[in-house]
């Protein structure tokens, strides 16, 4: 079942392809448009699994802040005790559960990644330490870089769809058309008249 | 100091263009104020570099260059971002005069806007030194460009802005793909640290993918031989002081880019040794010359033309990345073709040159005769003779005669063929470049030997009236720059040589 860990990597490489297909084979510049759109949400698919780690959960402070500034050491024990949610996480984190396992993880076929990403997210408290905040015992969090980085593409995204969509309004008044064939049919035929 | 001078190199001009949108009335001024400054900025951090003989940087924000990100700049990059900060320095005054005429009244600040954002994008790809941080900066230039170009005349420029719009975001997101290759191989974005960590894993496929995707998103934004067909259209509909501007850098900063992917951060040894990058690249570079020569010289308009050109000087320029070998030397494998790559990095500065000059020059013919069709330039060495002749001197470098900037950069890429011993590409520069003597002698002739409809010739030379000084000066600016770099090389070949140095075994 090693395959099944690579399913939102297949996905990926599916929704790009169904993009670059629809960019190329449409004729209808909004389509086109609407192509280019999957094949960038593709990319954001692909990265958000490059950063998921084995039941790792969302990068967000588990410990309550009031309890982990008073008493670093009791503090994860008080939480696991006050939030039952946050305790069976943690236990589940603990349990080697190779069935289980986060589908990406395996994606990431590279050793020095799989490594590289353990090391960066389980043993990280830099930031909790700043504010005064120590993330509770056996808590693992996905890896967030690459949510932030998504988010940035994503601004990348909406920026040139906008732009693209409305260079199509623009040509719409111009030529009355959004297809390409008609639109080249209209160029031949203002070259002729000129 | 030196660090802060590297951020402002790109604040100067990425804030200056919300500050156009406040400041609508003198916008212009604004912009050709920050265009100075930033180039100021650019000589300053290159003579911070050679005089350091080491890489500045600069970490944003304070954080460690692990977590945040570095603005790096080596004798590479310093080189770059002069060129690029020194056209947009010199094409910015020529733009109100094209302005008034052909954006809407009143709109004339968000011009301003988009050419600074494009300006600081192009020069953020240069400086940064984080992987991720190059594809933001690619598409803020990018999408500044996109409607830089929409702006031209008539609704064929909004066509060749919405399919250069598809191409440059494919392109883009294939940069962003290769990118997160490299991330999930190394867990890391920095490019210093990545130059260190990927050649430890160039076995993996996942390299191979990630040089892939690299290699192909630029080489769209590059317009590289099969995937140049956005620039002739791009080009020829844009205003024309935008292609001058994007024709001079944007292909430039993608070219550098390639050679920041090929060298620093994957490694010569595994593009050149293990992949072979010179066997695709030799055969692409030498189509490119031959057909963006070839088709050039049967074009009716004059842009279209000089865009053609474009195609083929990209070509000498990939050329000249195709004559690096890995050879084995003694001590393990060395590498050569150090004149080659200079011929590559020295046409990068002197195509920006000739080409930024070539295009300020039609601008300058556009304000007098609204037109760009070759043929209504019949007469007008008579009646724009310092526009003609400087577009002489310039179409001359473009061949590569001796004594101007086009011969050094040609000179250097057959020195490059001739150390890997191949007389045969030797020949073919010589051959492409008696193409373009072709296309540049076409628009000669008509210029000077043909009359024009209605003009007698007795009444010829009468009507003499050149183009508005505010054109003409930036362009003749350009054109004497060719003709001295093509005398004095000590900044272009000087320069070029330490970034090929520098990119091949990494001290000088």
């Amino acid at each position: 079942m090693r395959w099944l860990g690579h399913a939102p990597y297949f996905a990926t490489i599916v929704l790009m392809m169904v993009g670059l297909y629809i960019v190329i084979a449409r004729e209808n510049l909004v389509k086109k448009m609407m192509g280019l759109n999957i094949f960038q949400v593709s990319v954001i698919m692909f990265y958000v699994a490059m950063g998921n780690v084995d039941g790792g959960t969302a990068p967000i402070l588990v410990a309550s802040e009031a309890v982990a500034v008073a008493e670093p050491v009791v503090a994860s024990e008080a939480v696991a005790v006050a939030e039952p949610v946050v305790a069976s996480e943690a236990v589940v984190v603990s349990e080697p559960a190779p069935e289980s396992a986060g589908p990406a993880r395996e994606g990431a076929e590279s050793a020095v990644a799989a490594d590289r990403d353990d090391a960066r997210t389980t043993a990280s408290p830099t930031p909790s330490v700043a504010s005064g905040l120590r993330p509770a015992a056996g808590v693992v969090y996905s890896n967030p870089l690459p949510h932030v980085l998504m988010l940035t593409a994503i601004v990348v995204g909406v920026a040139t769809t906008a732009l693209g969509l409305s260079f199509i309004v623009r040509i719409y008044e111009d030529y009355g058309e959004v297809e390409e064939d008609a639109i080249a049919q209209a160029e031949r035929s203002a070259e002729h008249v000129a | 100091v030196t660090g802060d001078l590297l951020i402002l190199q790109i604040v100067v001009p990425l804030l200056s263009a919300p500050i156009c949108l406040l400041l609508r009335p003198i916008a212009r001024y604004v912009a050709i104020a920050a265009g100075i400054a930033t180039f100021a900025i650019a000589w300053a951090i290159l003579g911070e570099v050679i005089a350091s003989g080491a890489p500045l940087s600069y970490e944003l924000g304070g954080f460690a260059r692990q977590y945040g990100i570095e603005y790096r700049v080596d004798y590479a990059n310093a080189f770059v971002i002069l060129i690029v900060s020194a056209i947009g320095a010199i094409v910015l005054p020529a733009a109100p005069g094209m302005v008034d005429h052909q954006i809407l009244p009143g709109r004339e600040y968000l011009f301003f806007a988009a050419f600074l954002l494009c300006l600081a994008g192009l020069l953020g790809v240069a400086i940064t030194g984080d992987a991720f941080n190059v594809f933001v900066f690619l598409e803020i230039s990018s999408l500044s460009a996109y409607i830089l170009i929409s702006l031209g005349d008539g609704r064929r420029a909004l066509l060749a802005a919405f399919s250069y719009l598809v191409m440059g975001t494919i392109g883009g997101t294939f940069v962003l793909i290769g990118i997160g290759f490299m991330y999930q191989l190394t867990g890391t974005l920095n490019m210093a640290e990545l130059s260190v960590l990927l050649p430890s894993v160039q076995g993996e496929r996942t390299a191979l993918m990630a040089f892939a995707f690299l290699t192909v998103g630029i080489a769209i934004k590059l317009a590289v031989f099969p995937l140049h067909q956005w620039l002739p259209s791009a080009y020829a509909q844009a205003p024309t002081v935008v292609t001058a501007f994007l024709a001079a850098t944007a292909t430039k900063v993608a070219y550098y880019l390639l050679l920041r992917v090929t060298f620093t951060l994957f490694g010569a040894t595994f593009a050149f040794g293990v992949l072979h990058l010179e066997a695709l690249l030799l055969p692409v570079s030498l189509a490119a010359m031959f057909t963006g020569s070839i088709a050039a010289i049967y074009q009716t308009d004059l842009k279209r033309l000089l865009a053609y050109s474009s195609i083929a000087q990209i070509g000498y320029m990939t050329l000249g990345l195709s004559l690096v070998r890995v050879v084995d030397g003694t001590s393990g494998a060395a590498l050569s073709g150090v004149d080659g790559l200079t011929g590559g990095i020295v046409h990068l500065f002197n195509h920006a040159v000739i080409k930024g000059g070539l295009f300020l020059l039609v601008l300058c013919i556009v304000e007098r005769l609204r037109s760009t069709r070759i043929v209504d330039l019949r007469g007008l060495g008579r009646r724009m003779p310092i526009t003609m002749g400087a577009f002489v001197i310039a179409g001359l470098s473009l061949v590569g005669v001796p004594g101007t900037a086009g011969f050094v950069s040609k000179w250097y890429l057959v020195l490059g063929a001739l150390e890997q011993g191949s007389i045969v590409i030797a020949a073919l520069i010589l051959l492409s470049s008696l193409l373009a003597l072709i296309y540049v002698w076409r628009i000669v002739e008509v210029a000077y030997f043909q009359v024009a409809d209605g003009e007698t010739a007795t009444a010829a030379g009468t009507g003499w009236r050149e183009a508005r000084p505010s054109a003409l000066i930036p362009a003749c600016t350009l054109v004497a720059a060719t003709v001295y770099f093509g005398l004095f090389t000590d900044l272009s070949v000087g320069m070029a040589r330490r970034a090929a140095m520098w990119l091949m075994v990494g001290h000088i």
